[in-house]
């Protein structure tokens, strides 16, 4: 049992909704009880789909458990059937009805056997107590792939047919989804950038496809993997049954997105070209005007795909400084071990909210780049931020064009990342200049917080006995001091002074610890 | 297999009411965590579930605000189902570990799910241990807000009556007023009490978990909303008595709520005239702001917060629309049939659901308006219906005089959006 108080992930049944209602003529017959259509309202209210989620709920209830759940699974595969008929069902469970082990996949499929339902079923077992939402997307796009493609796998060894010099380069786009951070915009984004590198989409997926659509995916000549936590684990499978090589880098941030043209590049046998454009980016990151952004201390955290990208945009295009990274999505842990290694940092794996919270209040970042859930610990501690990955919020269907791949990507970046800063930055001169007689403690915020009053910072409490108090003149001083980094500046003034014995900080010893934790 | 979806309300099939079944579209009873733990300030409400539980309350907030809610979910994994570990030594350790995060917390409930009820974990029984345990400090109680057992307002209903046991006795005649408001309808309802020289007058849930309101055979009882059956008739087992009443919408629902309760103190209705008289003329004449916009529009519910029987009847009653079904999640015979009495017999009243079937009438039928759940409100919106959703009549306050316009313009500002647009 573990305690939850916010959650990044649904279950994995809402990661196998998110390919459902994606895709065109599939429906998910979902063995569940009524409570769970709740995730309809994800899809219709938070994404404003102008359709209802393809899928329809068996609803048993208490009185049912009784008596035959199984059979309440076969008539509603038929009516859904009669009523919606798709191209695809998809059939499994939720937590509740994995509990009453029904086996609805394995009914459905007796019953496309026995001719009593005239469409292909792909049954999904996704078990709901071990495995979350991203996991069910990614193990439901590739059973689905999968189970529509596996007849057309030829034999071990066959070598891929050598593309044809006359017609251009073929490619997929894998992983977008619904409910996915931007997709719907990266998609559009990454389909110009590759047409203006000569290299023609063949088929994208899940977003927008039907089953009809995945059957012509081995015509590629290679898979774009844009959003590994839903389509990996299809990629490396369409690699090992079709030959079909697929990109390793996720085009997000100025670089990343040159390394992905040079990976098209030499997956489709062309010269790498500049044809695709630029981002303004570089330039407005050597522009004086951002010479404040200079390692400016940000704590990033997210799916993997979205904090691994926005770290390398941090570090290299932006030139702050990253305090910390982390991610809920485990099955990508090794890999942002790895790079909060190389950035010096210490990662944090975890889908506990409030580890999260512990470590934001910890590291007084500057910036905060996360989910709309550190949005809220950042809200709460005065730190600007913004958002960079799922969980989504309304907010991150924005009616305008607003991808994050590509050099459109990175121009959006620029602009989302830096506009917190700069409202911060006002504020700071606020508070500079706050002894002027224009200026007050009462002045309005953008930030949607009184920073300008020394607030007391929800930090936890110091650990050691002995209170220390502050001089008038030191506390004076002490307010002077940019109020992002204020907090950190009390804390570690308190704790020279505890060290040194001092019940009382003055300003010698507010200057004092300046000195001795200055590196 | 009864004719009722709750199986502990009445099992007979009703005159004027058709029973659908198939699959649905509704929240389970864990969502009233929403609106319970912000009525009990002292209270926490701890989910023994799944992910999905925790996924559900967190989405249904709508607003997720991302504080240190007084609600959390003790997630079930692979180890507490295979029996790798024992479920009530793993809840004991989870709630030391909540009750040490949060020492302010006087009342918990332990709220049992889908999953924990069809693993019969006992939770009535850790409730008691773990009241035993923290005696003195924190009072432990247990309800289910299973989407098996419940549908979505149902959860207040089994959470009020995990109280009734709690409560203590009086002989002191004293009302009872069941059914979470607002604490401003609270407080409006206690004045005219006040003024009618009813009381004194309680509030069930209350403000504080901890200071649960006394009953006994001299207490009387108003219920404020449909949804609390169960605890209604658990409160008459103990000797409290029923005043049978409109549910308080609109200005003739309040108006004869209050009567019940004047009738049964004594008060006469000249008293009841003239404490009523200033706020019943203001809300007539709000109403009157609301009625041209509404009259005459053609109206249907489908099942969602149990609401639809008394909003229905204020609605073509106080405001002219024209009903055209009324669908509700189960029907109580002895707390819904007098507000079902109240609507015309020839329109078409059903309890339970068949989301595919009821959809294709409202298309074919293309209401005005339609008053519906959340996940169904955007897909009729763009098919070209209006619509109101109906988690918002769980949160607004909407019962009492003052609020009867306010509840009207919940209905009408749909309607106004769709002459206003020009795009």
């Amino acid at each position: 049992m573990e305690l939850t108080v916010w959650t990044y992930e649904g279950p994995p049944h809402v990661g196998a909704m998110r390919i459902a209602t994606s895709m065109r003529d599939v429906h998910y017959l979902l063995h569940a009880p009524q409570g769970d259509t709740y995730a309809n309202l994800l899809f219709t209210m938070i994404e404003r789909r102008d359709q209802r989620p393809p899928v329809t709920y068996t609803t048993f209830q208490a009185r049912d458990l009784g008596g035959d759940t199984a059979n309440m699974v076969t008539s509603m595969l038929k009516e859904t059937y009669e009523r919606f008929k798709p191209q695809v069902m998809l059939v499994g469970e939720s937590c509740t009805a994995e509990l009453i082990q029904d086996q609805p996949g394995t009914l459905a499929q007796g019953m496309v056997a026995n001719g009593e339902l005239p469409v292909p079923v792909v049954p999904l077992e996704l078990p709901a107590y071990s495995r979350k939402e991203n996991w069910g997307a990614s193990e439901t796009m590739y059973q689905m792939v999968r189970g529509l493609l596996l007849s057309q796998v030829p034999p071990p060894g066959t070598q891929r047919p050598e593309r044809d010099a006359g017609r251009p380069p073929l490619v997929n786009l894998l992983g977008p989804s619904s409910l996915g951070f931007r997709c719907r915009d990266d998609v559009r984004e990454i389909s110009s950038l590759l047409s203006q590198v000569g290299v023609e989409v063949n088929v994208i997926a899940p977003d927008g496809a039907s089953p009809q659509d995945l059957l012509k995916i081995p015509e590629a000549d290679f898979n774009c993997c844009l959003y590994p936590e839903t389509a990996l684990l299809t990629c490396q499978w369409l690699k090992r049954s079709f030959g079909q090589p697929f990109t390793q880098t996720v085009p997000i941030g100025v670089g990343a997105t040159r390394d992905f043209l040079a990976e098209v590049a030499g997956l489709a046998g062309t010269e790498t070209s500049d044809s695709a454009g630029d981002s303004r980016l570089p330039w407005y990151s050597r522009s004086i005007d951002s010479t404040y952004l200079t390692g400016k201390r940000v704590f990033i955290f997210g799916d993997a795909t979205h904090a691994l990208a926005a770290a390398r945009i941090a570090h290299e295009e932006l030139a702050f400084e990253v305090v910390g990274l982390g991610t809920y999505s485990r099955e990508f842990a090794r890999d942002v071990r790895k790079a909060a290694r190389d950035y010096g940092v210490e990662p944090l794996i975890t889908d506990n909210y409030l580890e999260v919270e512990d470590r934001v209040t910890e590291l007084q970042p500057e910036l905060v780049l996360g989910t709309q859930m550190e949005r809220h610990i950042a809200k709460r501690l005065g730190i600007p931020c913004a958002v960079i990955s799922a969980p989504v919020h309304v907010q991150d269907f924005p009616a305008r064009y607003s991808p994050q791949m590509g050099f459109e990507g990175a121009n959006v970046i620029f602009d989302t990342w830096v506009h917190p800063l700069m409202m911060g930055l006002e504020e700071h001169l606020l508070a500079m200049f706050r002894d002027d007689f224009e200026f007050n403690d009462s002045a309005p915020s953008h930030l949607g917080h009184q920073p300008v009053a020394d607030t007391p910072q929800p930090v936890p409490a110091p650990a050691e006995d002995g209170d220390v108090s502050w001089s008038q003149d030191a506390e004076q001083e002490l307010r002077k001091i940019p109020f992002f980094v204020r907090g950190k500046a009390r804390r570690n003034t308190e704790r020279f002074a505890r060290e040194q014995n001092l019940h009382t900080v003055t300003l010698d010893t507010l200057y004092d610890a300046k000195a001795h934790f200055s590196r | 297999m009864t004719a009722s979806l709750n199986t502990n309300c009445t099992p007979d099939l009703d005159p004027g009411v058709s029973y659908e079944q198939g699959p649905r579209e509704l929240f389970c009873g864990l969502t009233g965590i929403v609106w319970l733990h912000r009525k009990m300030q002292d209270a926490f409400f701890l989910v023994v579930g799944s992910r999905t539980c925790a996924h559900l309350i967190q989405s249904a907030a709508g607003v997720m605000i991302f504080g240190e809610p007084r609600f959390a979910t003790a997630i079930l994994h692979d180890r507490d189902l295979a029996g790798l570990a024992d479920c009530n030594d793993e809840l004991d350790r989870v709630v030391a570990e909540l009750l040490d995060r949060r020492p302010d917390i006087k009342t918990l409930f332990l709220v049992g799910s889908c999953p924990s009820e069809v693993i019969k974990l006992d939770l009535a029984t850790a409730a008691e241990r773990l009241s035993r345990n923290y005696l003195g400090r924190v009072r432990v109680a247990s309800y289910s807000g299973s989407g098996i057992e419940t549908t979505f307002t149902q959860g207040e209903d089994n959470c009020l009556l995990s109280l009734v046991p709690e409560m203590p006795e009086t002989s002191e005649r004293r009302l009872l007023v069941v059914g979470t408001l607002a604490d401003v309808v609270e407080d409006q309802f206690r004045r005219i009490f006040e003024q009618l020289g009813i009381g004194p007058v309680d509030f069930l849930p209350p403000r504080r978990a901890e200071s649960l309101p006394p009953v006994g055979p001299n207490v009387s009882m108003l219920l404020a909303q449909p949804f609390v059956c169960e605890t209604a008739r658990q409160l008459i087992k103990r000797g409290v008595t029923h005043l049978p009443a409109p549910y308080p919408l609109g200005v003739e629902g309040t108006l004869g709520w209050l009567q019940a309760a004047a009738r049964h103190w004594g008060v006469s209705d000249e008293a009841l005239t003239l404490a009523t008289q200033a706020p019943v003329t203001r809300a007539r004449k709000a109403l009157e702001h609301y009625r041209p916009r509404l009259q005459g529009k053609r109206i249907a519910f489908l099942p969602d917060s149990q609401l639809e029987i008394p909003l229905a009847r204020f609605l073509g009653s106080e405001c002219g629309m024209q009903l055209e079904s009324v669908g509700v999640p189960y029907f109580d015979r002895q707390f819904h049939g007098h507000e079902r009495a109240s609507l015309p017999a020839e329109l078409p009243v059903s309890e339970g659901q068949h989301v595919d079937r009821q959809l294709d009438r409202i298309h074919a039928v293309k209401p005005d308006l339609t008053v519906c759940g959340l996940g169904l409100a955007n897909p009729l919106e763009a098919a070209g219906l209006r619509t109101k959703w109906s988690i918002e009549l769980v949160f607004s306050p909407i019962q009492g005089f003052e609020q009867a316009a306010d509840l009207a313009e919940l209905f009408a500002r749909p309607l106004l959006r769709k002459e206003r647009l020009a795009v």
